[in-house]
């Protein structure tokens, strides 16, 4: 899922400083489940910008609503229930919800409330860790699964760089070196020879580098 | 001394209460806990949300804290640790508003009848007399 983390307060009332009517827009999407910006998220934020708000002395309403998913143009049409009732939307989605609003709604002003962050999962209760960097061509079948684009801090396509040390990345000591664990993980699949093929030089325009990138599906396209 | 007398709200669990509940208000006024302090007892402080919290800033509070058992020793388990993790959220939501978060406190207590229960609240009374009315009641324009 996409990862993200709700900016901080300061900057989100800097954004917000001339409207006097904000509406903080969740997504019951990716970042609810990672806590960044579901329903309980907004109940916070809103709460914070009235207080905020109630600091500077200034009056402010502060709406609160949350959509199936901001991602998809028949959600960001039920925004409209809200007409008339905001000068600016905070939306708590990813990056991808702000741009929907954005794209959708060219008179609204629109503020992002949160930062996204990556591709990753929960490693923990509370720790969400980057496994996917949405490169656009896969190669985890080489690489037994785990991702050295993603968690190899050189997303080097062979390795390890030789500077890895007891496991651990070179670049940041606490995190796993990624090379170290493919190796490991093919030798205890019987692939140790895998290792002995050198990936050719990597051609990264489907990672983004060529503009931004788009999927067309024919057979779904009407 | 300041004439100021602060609005204070306590989220206190089931366990950590129970002198309250049994011998109220009055008594407990007599054993010098703050009359200024509103509690709001609940079944754990495990169940007090961020929000919960900031409401009660938004509803006129100058300072808020929670009573829970001990980290080690929960009801529950870890119910009163998730509280401090929680009020620790709104510590630093404060810093980034400016405002002081020593206004929001966890305190760790044991169940029953103890002194500690009124200290605290005691404790709270006399920091928020100090640090005024809350930022939060500024004059509208």
């Amino acid at each position: 899922m996409i990862i993200a983390e709700r900016k901080p307060v300061e900057e989100i009332m800097h954004m917000v400083s001339s409207a006097e009517r904000i509406l903080v827009l969740g997504c019951r999407g990716c970042v609810s489940v990672c806590s960044a910006g579901g329903e309980r998220e907004v109940e916070i934020l809103a709460s914070l910008i009235r207080l905020g708000k109630q600091k500077e002395g200034k009056k402010a309403e502060v709406l609160e609503g949350s959509l199936v998913r901001q991602c998809d143009k028949e959600y960001i049409d039920s925004i409209d229930i809200w007409e008339g009732k905001y000068d600016a939307i905070v939306s708590m989605a990813c990056g991808v919800g702000v741009n929907f609003i954005a794209n959708l709604r060219p008179a609204t002003v629109v503020y992002p409330g949160v930062n996204t962050s990556f591709f990753g999962g929960s490693a923990e209760q509370g720790v969400w860790a980057e496994q996917c960097a949405g490169c656009g061509n896969c190669i985890l079948h080489h690489t037994g699964g785990l991702c050295p684009v993603a968690r190899c801090a050189k997303s080097l396509m062979n390795g390890p760089c030789g500077g890895s040390q007891d496991g651990k990345c070179e670049i940041h000591s606490e995190v796993p070196c990624v090379w170290q664990l493919i190796h490991d993980r093919l030798a205890r699949l019987d692939r140790k020879k895998d290792m002995l093929e050198v990936a050719p030089i990597r051609d990264w325009r489907p990672a983004g580098h060529g503009g931004p990138r788009k999927v067309k599906r024919d057979d779904l396209s009407v | 001394m300041s004439d100021f007398i602060p609005n204070i709200h306590a989220f206190c669990c089931h366990y950590t209460s129970q002198q309250m509940c049994n011998e109220g208000q009055e008594e407990l006024s007599r054993e010098g806990f703050p009359e200024n302090v509103v509690i709001n007892r609940m079944v754990c402080t495990g169940k007090v949300q961020v929000s919960n919290l900031l409401k009660a800033f938004e509803e006129g509070a100058d300072g808020v804290y929670v009573v829970g058992c001990p980290e080690d020793k929960c009801h529950n388990l870890m119910g009163s640790q998730r509280a401090a993790k929680r009020v620790g959220a709104i510590k630093k939501a404060l810093a980034e508003l400016s405002v002081e978060p020593e206004r929001i406190e966890m305190f760790h207590l044991e169940r029953g009848f103890h002194p500690e229960f009124v200290s605290v609240a005691q404790e709270m009374d006399k920091r928020l007399r100090k640090l005024g009315l809350s930022p939060f009641k500024g004059e509208q324009s």
